[in-house]
């Protein structure tokens, strides 16, 4: 999307419907939004659908919002590693366990 | 507009646990303006009952659909296909919209996902206040504007009471005192003479003292 300020609640729980284990949003840095608060108002919204994943027991930990810019690649490299080890850690989601029918 | 605010997750799907397929209706009236019931909302709560549904091995099916209003019966008629296929139906309508329903479909299991919390305005973008009683005689003309019946803690006609300091309600430091806001829009529009007229007890039939309330034009009905 062209600014995280388009986060809207729905895809990022189509992320886990869809069988995603974790998920980032990667925004700017903060103060440095092209549209002034996208990122900021990004962030409200991932914080939202984190408490409604705690709510139904999928755990908000599973998704997280960083900033940063786009010209920092071993930043971004750092994020992507630490939100892996972080996933792995958790485990592969519980959606992607549970058939359709029963839980496995 | 109607201000409503949606239910906790975890009650809401304990009013549906035993459904297999569940029909979610937004409202595209006052709940989409607050943000609360709208297509959007609907579809956040569909997504998150069948995830928690996947999570408990007891998967749901969920169909969502936004009328332009719950409040009209013409817009409840359209939702027959649906409705005669899902084992419930949540309605994210203020409470005027699960009534609708229930009445239309008799033999369907229909169940709130908000509840109704008041008459009010945006301050600000995310932020509602109320601001109408709904009391059936409306007063603003001798008020400055400013509705003592919804914004003074005791609704009072003749206010202040004792409990206004510091143009503060005694209630909470964070409201105003409507008697306080009524004097200054008074003193602001020179009238504070008019605040001189004691108003007499307040008719309560026409608020909900008088029962469930209707209204009717004979001018616009058909037929």
């Amino acid at each position: 999307m062209p600014c995280t300020g388009t986060t809207d609640h729905r895809v990022l729980l189509r992320a886990f419907e869809d069988g995603a284990d974790g998920v980032f949003v990667a925004g700017c840095m903060e103060g440095d939004c092209h549209f002034l608060k996208g990122n900021i108002r990004a962030r409200k919204r991932v914080n939202a659908v984190k408490k409604l994943l705690d709510e139904i027991g999928l755990g908000g930990e599973r998704l997280e919002m960083y900033n940063l810019s786009s010209a920092q690649g071993a930043r971004f490299a750092q994020i992507v590693n630490e939100m892996t080890a972080r996933i792995r850690e958790l485990g592969p989601s519980p959606l992607n366990n549970a058939k359709e029918g029963g839980a496995a | 507009m109607i201000i409503a605010e949606q239910k906790p997750l975890a009650e809401i799907a304990g009013y549906i646990e035993n459904c297999k397929k569940v029909l979610f209706v937004g409202c595209g009236g006052c709940v989409t303006v607050c943000l609360s019931g709208g297509e959007k909302e609907t579809e956040i709560l569909a997504s998150a009952m069948r995830i928690k549904r996947r999570l408990e091995g007891k998967p749901l099916e969920t169909v969502t659909y936004t009328a332009t209003r719950q409040c009209d019966p013409e817009y409840i008629d359209g939702l027959e296909n649906m409705v005669k296929e899902a084992d419930c139906v949540v309605s994210l309508a203020c409470g005027v919209g699960p009534q609708y329903i229930a009445e239309r479909y008799p033999d369907k299991y229909v169940v709130p996902a908000m509840n109704t919390t008041f008459v009010g305005g945006s301050k600000q973008h995310g932020v509602w206040e109320e601001r109408c009683g709904l009391c059936g005689e409306c007063i603003l003309q001798k008020t400055g504007g400013i509705c003592p019946i919804i914004r003074c803690s005791k609704s009072i006609l003749n206010g202040p009471c004792g409990g206004s300091q510091y143009g503060k309600c005694e209630i909470s430091k964070d409201l105003d005192c409507a008697w306080q806001l009524i004097y200054d829009r008074m003193v602001a529009l020179g009238q504070l003479d008019r605040l001189k007229e004691v108003l007499p007890p307040k008719d309560w039939t026409k608020s909900r003292d008088g029962g469930p309330r209707k209204m009717t034009r004979e001018d616009v009905m058909i037929g």
